[in-house]
């Protein structure tokens, strides 16, 4: 069922379109809490990138056994499998970054991409297509998170990856690594975002200002 | 006493799950346009919370750790909260009425709710080194931080339906830039000592 052009576009849709942080606004705990340092974005990003691919193609495999009234505690139990497995490979292979993000390793369980992809996706589509879905929403929320993580360690610490940029010339603003910074930075994102898809496309950017309020709850209540 | 004491005031000001440790910040930007709704889901967490914080707990305590089985901690967390809300949905419908038409619509949102998995992680970081006392009590009180921040911001975000907003900021973003002001008062518990 799948021509190539679909799957590209399956592929790229996290990218930009739908991108999950910044267009439907899910996820937001982990995109403020670890983005201090733009390589905690990353780290955070492809872990949730990992458990959203294996997620995704298991759901869609089982998607036909699996009775619809029991469907959200399945995959729930699904993700959380995952989710403990990438915990033990980076507690394994990554201990400093383990240490960093803390909490929310263990919270991706209860990120709400993760969730609605294997509602609006998975649970519909083949394997193969799940698959690049999850890529593909990984992608984009790993940049998200490596945007955001970027602006706030220029401002907030005057580094990038660990690299002293501002020369020690100024003081960095410590607020941007602060809890503050965090809603900061985003709010200010999100309305970059709002104004560059406005331009080119005016209809689309007023579904995206509405999102979180129909989007987050939206997915929850799936449950 | 004095103990609970500091725990209250550390995870309600000092370490507000929403505005310094981002912890259930879906619901805390879903359901805070209003102070009704706010007030509805403030209720449901409280008292979610520190069920989940009994029951995860004891489900630690006496069945993951004495067979050496920490490392399913996420897995049986999740479940057990899962559970743990539709049963609280079932009871409160059949013996509750008005509760239940009161929390109704929330508690289902819960189990998604990061707060109250945090919690319960955060409960049995060995660091933390909690009591069972403790450890409801901490859930409670994390809960009543949420709650004060997320009624609080829902006033806010009252206000700014009516403000003069500019286009690109309308909806989401300004809601972020309030909720970044707010926690700027937050910060300032930081240097609370007790």
């Amino acid at each position: 069922m799948a021509g190539k052009p679909k799957a590209l576009s399956v592929l790229t849709n996290g990218f930009l379109k739908e991108n999950p942080t910044l267009r439907l606004l899910l996820g937001m705990c982990p995109s403020l809490a670890v983005t201090t340092l733009a390589v905690n974005g990353i780290g955070m990003g492809v872990a949730a990138t990992v458990v959203l691919i294996g997620s995704n193609v298991v759901i869609s495999l089982i998607r036909k056994i699996v009775p619809d009234k029991v469907r959200i505690p399945v995959f729930i139990t699904v993700i959380a499998g995952f989710v403990t497995i990438v915990k033990m490979l980076m507690e394994a292979y990554f201990p400093d970054l383990n240490k960093q993000l803390g909490i929310f390793i263990p919270l991706i369980v209860v990120n709400c991409i993760i969730l609605a992809r294997a509602e609006m996706f998975a649970s519909r589509n083949g394997p193969l297509l799940s698959a690049l879905d999850g890529l593909g929403m990984g992608i984009g929320f790993t940049c998200a998170l490596f945007i955001i993580g970027s602006v706030r360690e220029i401002l907030g610490s005057g580094t990038w990856m660990g690299m002293t940029l501002t020369a020690d010339l100024f003081d960095p603003a410590t607020i941007m690594i602060l809890p503050p910074g965090g809603f900061m930075v985003m709010g200010t994102l999100i309305a970059l975002v709002n104004r560059l898809s406005r331009k080119k496309e005016k209809a689309r950017s007023e579904e995206a200002a509405g999102g979180c309020a129909v989007g987050c709850p939206g997915c929850e209540k799936a449950t | 006493m004095k103990e609970l004491f500091a725990i209250l005031i550390g995870a309600m000001l000092i370490e507000n799950f929403v505005l310094s440790k981002f912890l259930g910040i879906c619901p805390f930007l879903g359901v805070s346009q209003k102070t009704s709704t706010a007030l509805g889901m403030s209720g449901a967490v409280v008292f979610v919370n520190t069920l989940a914080s009994l029951v995860t707990y004891l489900v630690n305590d006496l069945l993951l750790k004495p067979n050496g089985l920490e490392y399913l901690q996420t897995i049986a967390f999740i479940l057990v909260i899962a559970a743990l809300v539709q049963f609280v949905e079932i009871v409160l419908k059949k013996l509750v009425p008005p509760l239940y038409k009161a929390l109704g619509i929330y508690l289902p949102l819960i189990t998604t709710n990061c707060a109250i998995l945090g919690s319960a992680l955060i409960n049995v970081d060995p660091a933390r080194d909690y009591s069972l006392l403790e450890a409801v009590f901490f859930g409670f009180s994390a809960a009543l931080g949420f709650s004060m921040a997320l009624v609080l911001f829902s006033g806010i975000r009252e206000r700014l339906e009516t403000s003069d907003i500019p286009e690109s900021f309308k909806g989401m973003p300004i809601a972020l830039i309030a909720a970044s002001l707010v926690s700027v008062a937050f910060v300032g518990f930081a240097g609370l000592v007790i």
